[in-house]
């Protein structure tokens, strides 16, 4: 069972990322901004990390440079959850490393679709 | 599978109430003017996080909402826009609207759509001007013909059958440090249709030279089936960038013959980003109208392409052959230059002297010429920008009821790139001004005696290293004693001050200034002069106004050709050298002690032709232990303006006149306040250049 660590300041897109996730049988830990993340990543390995990009004390694009840092976290699968209008922001996060993105809103269905061809 | 979403909701509306209160205390708090990106950050976060709730679980109108809101909010956090207390005041009124929404959402009852479209429009106006009302207005034919055939893009792909693609994926040896796994796309590809894959091995590397983490390998990839063209593109979305990508559809057997020649196109538009593509399809495929239709609609067809090319594809650039062919033929000369120099060099006595001179001249020549065919390159048409404003002329006047015409005079002129993007805006709200404020109504300019249709001229042209672009108007012009009665009223300036005309326009470029009677929805909300200022200073140019009662007005801003070099006056602070960009200098002058005036707490002043202007110690800013002068009558002031601040800089010694190439500083060291960026002189020394505005900022402090 792949594990996956969904980063979200807001607790409800993190809840339903989480839920959803779990529902479809995936091991999934929350953490609350990027400080929070990078903690959990050290203390654990997950499968993938699945991030918003704009966060209090970390933003997602950091938290994707910091971990992509670490030897266990280089070719971990990264994505960020970012808005339509962000194309800037897809830019950052390739540079910072990011793997994809999920353009928000999504539905539950497309973020199972998403992992489950980023895990296989 | 399904997840029920109200089960998040409850959470949800929880968090939309902190974060409103998080917005409504940061707006409070914040400061007009001034621009603390952190704060808004705070605030922009707020309404960006109610936003993409509100869109996942399904609340389109609060996402749409929050939207407009983010965006001001964004464009404020960048700086594009200044922070007033118009924004300030439409913002919290769109947090009081937002929290009824979804108050009113969360006790199931009916939000108040009247309010909602209230806030929304005053929030779209303090947006984009009037360009929110502008838009949708039934009379744009082009843009409602466009968006159609822009949005049914993969239709053409549809028309005819694919049996297939064929993929040449080369990707970069960084590729998999992204996470992307090249089986991902394998495995997706072969969802689509039947996949054939063969691997390219010739990169691989001697085994001591290998890096095993990176990625050698390269495809070709054919997948057999009737698919679109998005879901392809759409499979390897995440790794443009990152690899060398060309999708070829197979031969396709075209259904019809309009459509017989768009196979060309896929090829070329797959290889180019998602953007372009969809614009090309746009403007290649045209529906079907009449002929007279398209007779019309020719002229403002053309618009929207150059807007395009200069918004979207701002990493690239289209270049004229002949340019190119020029300095090729520089570098040719250069080389000959090089190696005749080497040749003097070799077996060099001092009988050579005359042919070295005259080889280092040759050389000179060669490189200044170099320097300026490399420059030309970035050179583009002003028309670039000019071209969209028929169109926005005609919008509006038919919107207000006038008769205007637009004359546009040296579209050729040419410009550097990089002014060409930031100068849109700036024009767009100078145009809509003399629209709106400036042309009089039919019935007022023939009372008048004047033409029933008005004028308006864009002009551009090269004047001494600058471009001039002016917007002459002969409307109503700018009434002198309205404008100082309304700076009195706003406490702008002191009932009983004297100022010249000139003086007197400068007033409208001050934050908050308007001087509509009535604010309409075109221009005149206050927030604009002082913005389209500060952008044309940004660019290192200057906007100036002459303007005659009943006459009309004239607009012109003087903009450097490129940006990449400047004009600077070097002074002396010590063994230190700095720039001054020449266009902020006013003069310089050596001070008397009776011109000094000296204030407890508020620093030095001096007294030039009755102003008082603040002093600034070059010496003491930038902490120079080795300047020369310390008395303040025995260095020079060069006095010099910053957005309408003017002070004088005390330094040791004015230098000479030179072109300067600007070398970025924060890409080489980091941000400095009261530097722009440095340069490097003839002696191969380093030299700061001066950021005015910021050092007027600093000395502030």
């Amino acid at each position: 069972m792949a594990s996956i660590l969904a980063v979200d300041d807001s607790a409800s897109m993190r809840k339903m990322v989480s839920l959803t996730l779990k529902s479809a049988g995936y091991d999934v830990e929350e953490a609350v901004d990027g400080v929070d993340a990078f903690a959990k990543a050290q203390s654990r390995q997950f499968d993938c990390i699945v991030t918003d990009v704009n966060m209090p004390n970390k933003d997602g694009i950091t938290l994707i440079k910091d971990l992509r840092l670490l030897s266990n976290y280089k070719f971990i699968p990264m994505l960020m959850l970012t808005t339509e209008s962000g194309a800037e922001k897809k830019q950052e996060g390739k540079a910072a490393g990011a793997t994809g993105w999920i353009v928000k809103p999504f539905n539950p269905d497309q973020l199972i679709k998403i992992l489950k061809k980023v895990l296989g | 599978m399904s997840i029920d979403m109200a089960q998040f909701h409850q959470v949800f509306f929880e968090e939309c109430f902190e974060g409103l209160e998080a917005m409504e205390s940061g707006l409070l708090n914040l400061d007009t003017g001034d621009i603390d990106s952190e704060a808004i950050n705070v605030i922009f976060r707020g309404a960006h996080s109610i936003k993409g709730g509100s869109g996942t679980f399904g609340f389109s109108n609060v996402a749409d909402f929050t939207h407009i809101m983010e965006t001001l909010l964004d464009e404020m956090r960048d700086g594009r826009r200044q922070v007033t207390q118009a924004a300030i005041d439409v913002l919290l009124g769109s947090v009081d609207c937002l929290r009824e929404m979804i108050t009113a959402i969360q006790q199931e009852q009916d939000v108040d759509e009247t309010r909602v479209a209230e806030q929304k429009s005053a929030l779209e106006v303090e947006l984009y001007g009037s360009e929110a009302s502008v838009e949708p207005s039934p009379v744009n034919h082009s843009i409602a013909m466009e968006t159609p055939v822009a949005m049914s893009e993969p239709a053409p792909a549809q028309q005819h059958e694919h049996q297939g693609y064929e993929i040449a994926f080369t990707p970069y040896l960084t590729l998999l440090q992204t996470g992307n796994d090249p089986v991902r796309m394998f495995r997706e590809l072969a969802e689509l249709g039947e996949l054939t894959a063969s691997v390219n091995v010739q990169d691989i590397p001697d085994f001591y030279e290998l890096n095993p983490e990176a990625c050698y390998l390269a495809w070709d990839l054919k997948v057999a089936g009737d698919i679109a063209e998005d879901e392809v593109n759409e499979i390897f979305d995440w790794v443009k960038g990152d690899c060398e990508l060309e999708i070829q559809s197979l031969a396709a057997k075209p259904v019809k013959d309009p459509v017989a020649h768009i196979p060309a196109i896929d090829a070329e538009t797959l290889s180019n980003t998602p953007e372009s593509g969809i614009s090309e399809p746009a403007a290649i495929s045209p529906p079907p109208v009449t002929e007279d239709a398209v007779n019309k609609m020719a002229p403002q067809k053309a618009e929207p392409e150059p807007a395009k090319t200069v918004t979207k594809s701002s990493s690239t650039i289209r270049v004229d052959t002949a340019k190119i062919d020029t300095l090729i033929n520089m570098v040719g000369e250069l080389v000959i230059t090089q190696s005749m120099l080497s040749l003097v060099g070799e077996h060099f006595a001092m009988n050579k002297e005359s042919q070295l001179k005259s080889g280092l001249a040759q050389l000179e020549r060669h490189t200044r010429e170099l320097q300026q065919s490399v420059m030309n390159i970035r050179m583009l048409p002003i028309s670039f920008v000019f071209s969209r404003f028929p169109r926005l002329v005609h919008d509006i006047s038919s919107k207000l009821g006038k008769k205007i015409e637009l004359k546009l005079v040296g579209e050729n002129t040419e410009v550097d790139k990089a002014v060409v993007e930031l100068i849109n805006d700036p024009l767009v709200h100078l145009i809509r001004n003399s629209l709106d404020h400036g042309i009089e109504m039919p019935a007022d300019r023939i009372a008048a005696g004047k033409p029933e249709t008005g004028t308006i001229e864009l002009r551009a042209y090269h004047r001494g290293g600058h471009i001039v672009i002016e917007i002459i108007d002969d409307g109503r012009g700018l009434n002198k004693d309205k404008i100082k009665a309304k700076a009195i009223e706003k406490g702008l300036i002191d009932k009983h001050s004297t100022l010249t005309d000139k003086q007197v326009f400068e007033l409208i470029f001050l934050p908050g200034f308007s001087t509509a009677e009535q604010l309409t929805d075109i221009s005149g909300r206050g927030v604009g002069m002082d913005v389209v200022r500060k952008n044309i200073q940004e660019l290192g140019g200057n906007i100036e106004i002459t303007s005659e009662l009943d006459k009309g007005t004239t607009i012109s801003i003087h903009l450097p050709l490129t940006l990449a070099i400047l004009d600077g006056q070097s002074v002396a602070v010590g063994d230190e050298i700095y720039i001054v960009p020449l266009v902020s200098i006013i003069e310089s002058i050596n001070i008397t002690e009776k011109m000094l005036n000296r204030v407890a707490g508020k620093g030095e002043t001096f007294r030039l032709r009755n102003e008082y202007i603040p002093i600034i110690r070059m010496h003491e800013i930038f902490n120079v232990q080795s300047a020369k002068a310390s008395q303040l009558a025995e260095g020079i002031i060069v006095v010099v303006e910053g957005q309408g601040m003017r002070c004088g800089l005390f330094v040791d010694d004015l230098l000479g006149q030179q072109q300067v190439v600007i070398k970025s500083l924060e890409a080489n060291y980091k941000r400095v306040e009261g530097i722009s960026g440095a340069t490097i002189l003839g002696d191969g020394s380093v030299a700061l250049i001066l950021d005015i505005p910021g050092l007027v900022r600093l000395s502030n402090r």
